[in-house]
């Protein structure tokens, strides 16, 4: 990964002094710099980190959901990224110009600021981020990221030779974090080599929906102290086989990232081993019918069944008190965030089951199952 | 309800008819209501990609005029310009941009730069504040005697029902400083200086809130009073001066546009009583005639933040204001329907019935055995 970050000379780390000073804020108030930078230059920002799309490539050509591998070259304000994190991708659809919000993991090498990242996604048929970036952007695209967040990462010097064993036990698009802490480990080791011993067993649905399988291959090929094991299709995951391939897995420090069904598997095996790392996709709720389901207060811990009643209603006979104004929809004080579940509006009627979602909890009534950060 | 037609002094041309103000009954207010609801809705299933160009477009508009007048300060012969395109810049963000945004116009955008919760205007109040006592006092009880502190804004005696005292003697004093002051004014409505005096209210209760008008009133201060004058160096006096006239003039312009939203001839007000339990068609019912509208051009409408639509905006404040002028056809034609009053009218006759009543106010009811009576 070329470093082109603008922001390694001293001209422009002044210019990023400059831009976040006391003066600049003040004279921007109550707006901020970004509100004005962003009028020039998108790539321009001072607190705000936004990326520009550099390519998109094709990651499978199976059957399954279509994977690509996004380059962006972020604004000088990205903070780098240690591998194994996670950034939240911000895009604008078009269309409906609404602007959504989903995590990624950074599949490239830990990154410096300003240095460029690569997300390798996978385009779900209800995933609406992910089919726009894999199949409907196009280079020069601007996204809008969160800085890197996550604790699934490599904790000891990727630099630094040891004799601690490291596992990673991936499936599906959950190889993007352990690839990342993979290449991490590959570029900063010594002479190519990891460095230490490295077991990488990875679970996909065939040969043609394996991702970066040409790198895999040659990883495996060369002398670099990794050992790759790829499985295909019904093979699923089992303690026998991973006794086969490393004795002491339950001493060995472990990352474990994939499909709900595969974790099952994993936690199971490793008992309560505090050597093993997990890393879990969400699989979003989906009851659906009329007072059914259970609502879940996240802030309070407060859960009750649904009464059908609006959410407002029902976390005030929880005995919460949420803030609130009009209670008719009009005046916004009320505005929470749902994490996930499907509301209906009732002024409108309509439904949605987006995750991360600001709704208006006076006139949203749950549809099954629901979580509000409340 | 109480009609603030002028009996003896009724011009002939006053398109006030008493018999279009009559009292629907609740099955005319349900449809009434429904057929509000069926606009709100469908233009919400309509919202997209032009409404979010627009809102972009005003944004990068304003902008470039804040970003011109700052600019023209450094050429002393084109001061007025420069005052110009300041105040320019501050009335579209005041009124069509800010206004508008904190009402949650644009938060199904998802953009945090036009999100209700996040965006704050060029001016001394504080957003946090005045979206509670304007989102949710003034548009949850509009011209609700006793309850919507916007009639009058505690200072002035806007409507028969509020009793006089001889302190009103000063209503056409007390409306010129306020239009003179006005961000002053709208800072200070929070803390209810009125209620303060009349004893209904601590001081306590206004510690924070006047922190919070502090701290915004110190950040507004710095950046047009010290540092851009600052900036300009020996011109400091002629930039800060420049400011200020800049500010005075957005003053001006907001008060007028404002006062004719409910206070010209014709505008309906409410009791308690009668908007107890209140159907949402009599919340409608309440929002149309409570309010007045100003025609104009497209500029005109810009400039008033689409406020010139006062009755669309009360009836459907969340929508973005640019959609006020297509729904105001449908909105006339079912008045028509309903024989219910639609206040509109050149800004010149609308302001000259808003100074009219204010002076009228300034003295006491012209029957006082009748009104002691009641």
């Amino acid at each position: 990964m070329s470093t082109t970050a603008p922001l390694g000379t001293p001209l422009a780390r002044l210019g990023q002094g400059l831009l976040r000073s006391r003066v600049l804020a003040a004279l921007t108030t109550p707006h901020g710099v970004d509100r004005y930078l962003e009028m020039v230059n998108p790539m321009w920002a001072a607190e705000e980190v936004r990326a520009r799309v550099v390519s998109i490539d094709r990651e499978t050509s199976g059957a399954g959901a279509p994977v690509a591998t996004i380059t962006l070259q972020p604004t000088a304000t990205w903070r780098g990224h240690r591998a194994g994190q996670y950034v939240q991708v911000g895009v604008d659809l078009p269309g409906s110009a609404k602007r959504m919000t989903r995590c990624f993991t950074v599949s490239s090498a830990a990154s410096v600021p300003g240095e460029r990242i690569t997300l390798t996604v996978r385009a779900h048929d209800e995933g609406q981020v992910s089919k726009f970036l894999v199949g409907e952007a196009v280079p020069g695209q601007m996204v809008h990221l969160s800085q890197a967040q996550g604790d699934f990462t490599l904790d000891e010097s990727p630099a630094t030779p040891t004799n601690n064993h490291l596992l990673f036990i991936t499936g599906g698009s959950g190889i993007t974090p352990a690839m990342s802490i993979l290449r991490t480990l590959l570029r900063d080791g010594y002479d190519g080599k990891a460095g230490r011993k490295v077991t990488f067993l990875h679970y996909a649905q065939s040969a043609e929906d394996q991702i970066f399988a040409d790198e895999l291959a040659a990883i495996a090929a060369a002398d670099n102290d990794v050992d790759v094991h790829l499985r295909y299709g019904d093979h699923v995951f089992s303690e026998f086989e991973l006794r086969r391939l490393v004795p002491a897995f339950a001493d060995t420090d472990t990352w474990a990232c994939g499909p709900a069904g595969l974790m099952a598997l994993i936690a199971d095996t490793y008992a309560a081993s505090p050597r093993l790392r997990t890393e879990f996709f969400k699989a979003p709720r989906t009851t659906v019918g009329p007072a059914e389901g259970e609502v879940s207060f996240e802030r309070s811990g407060e859960t009750a069944a649904n009464s059908g009643a609006t959410l407002l209603e029902q976390a005030e006979a929880l005995g919460l008190k949420p803030e609130f104004g009009c209670r008719m929809g009009i005046c916004f004080s009320c505005t929470s965030r749902k994490t996930e579940g499907t509301v209906r509006n009732v002024l409108t009627g309509v439904e949605s089951s987006l995750p991360g979602e600001d709704i208006q909890i006076c006139v949203t009534t749950p549809v099954g199952d629901c979580a509000v950060e409340l | 309800m109480s009609i603030a037609y002028e009996n003896e002094t009724l011009p002939a041309d006053v398109e006030i008819d008493v018999e279009a103000v009559k009292k629907l009954t609740a099955e005319q207010l349900d449809q009434f209501g429904a057929e509000m609801d069926a606009i709100r809705q469908r233009v919400l299933a309509d919202l997209g990609e032009a409404d979010a160009d627009y809102i972009r477009k005003v944004v990068k508009l304003q902008r470039g005029f804040e970003v011109a007048g700052r600019a023209l300060f450094y050429l002393p012969p084109a001061w007025p310009l420069a005052v110009a395109a300041l105040s320019v810049s501050k009335i579209i963000e005041n009124m069509e941009i800010g206004h508008n945004v904190m009402h949650g116009q644009y938060d199904w955008m998802g953009d945090p730069g036009l999100n209700s919760r996040m965006y704050d205007w060029d001016n001394v109040c504080p957003g946090e504040q005045w979206k509670y006592s304007h989102n949710y006092i003034h548009h949850t009880f509009t011209n609700i005697v006793g309850k919507d502190r916007d009639i009058g804004y505690g200072i002035l005696r806007m409507d028969e029902d509020q009793k006089w005292h001889p302190y009103y003697l000063g209503n056409p004093v007390y409306a010129f400083l306020l239009m003179v002051f006005f961000e002053w004014g709208v800072a200070m409505h929070d803390l209810e200086v009125e209620n303060l005096v009349a004893g209904k209210r601590s001081i306590s209760e206004n510690k924070e809130l006047h922190a919070g008008i502090m701290r915004k009133v110190r950040r507004q201060a710095v950046k047009d009073y010290l540092l851009f004058p600052a900036l300009t160096g020996p011109l400091f006096p002629l930039t800060f001066a420049g400011n200020a006239v800049a500010n005075l003039v957005r003053n001006v312009w907001a008060f007028n546009i404002i006062f004719c939203g409910h206070f010209p001839a014709g505008v309906a007000t409410f009791s308690e009583e009668e908007c107890e339990n209140e159907s949402r068609g009599h919340w409608y019912y309440r929002q149309l005639l409570g309010s007045a509208n100003i025609t104009g051009g497209k500029l005109f409408h810009l400039m008033s933040g689409n406020l010139s639509h006062q009755i669309e905006h009360h009836l459907f404040p969340d929508l973005p204001a640019r959609r006020y002028p297509e729904i105001s056809h449908e909105v006339q034609e079912i008045c028509e329907r309903y024989g219910l009053g639609y206040n509109t009218g050149p800004l010149g006759k609308q302001l000259f019935s808003v100074a009219k009543k204010i002076c009228k106010m300034a003295l006491p009811p012209r029957q006082p055995a009748e009104q002691a009576s009641h």
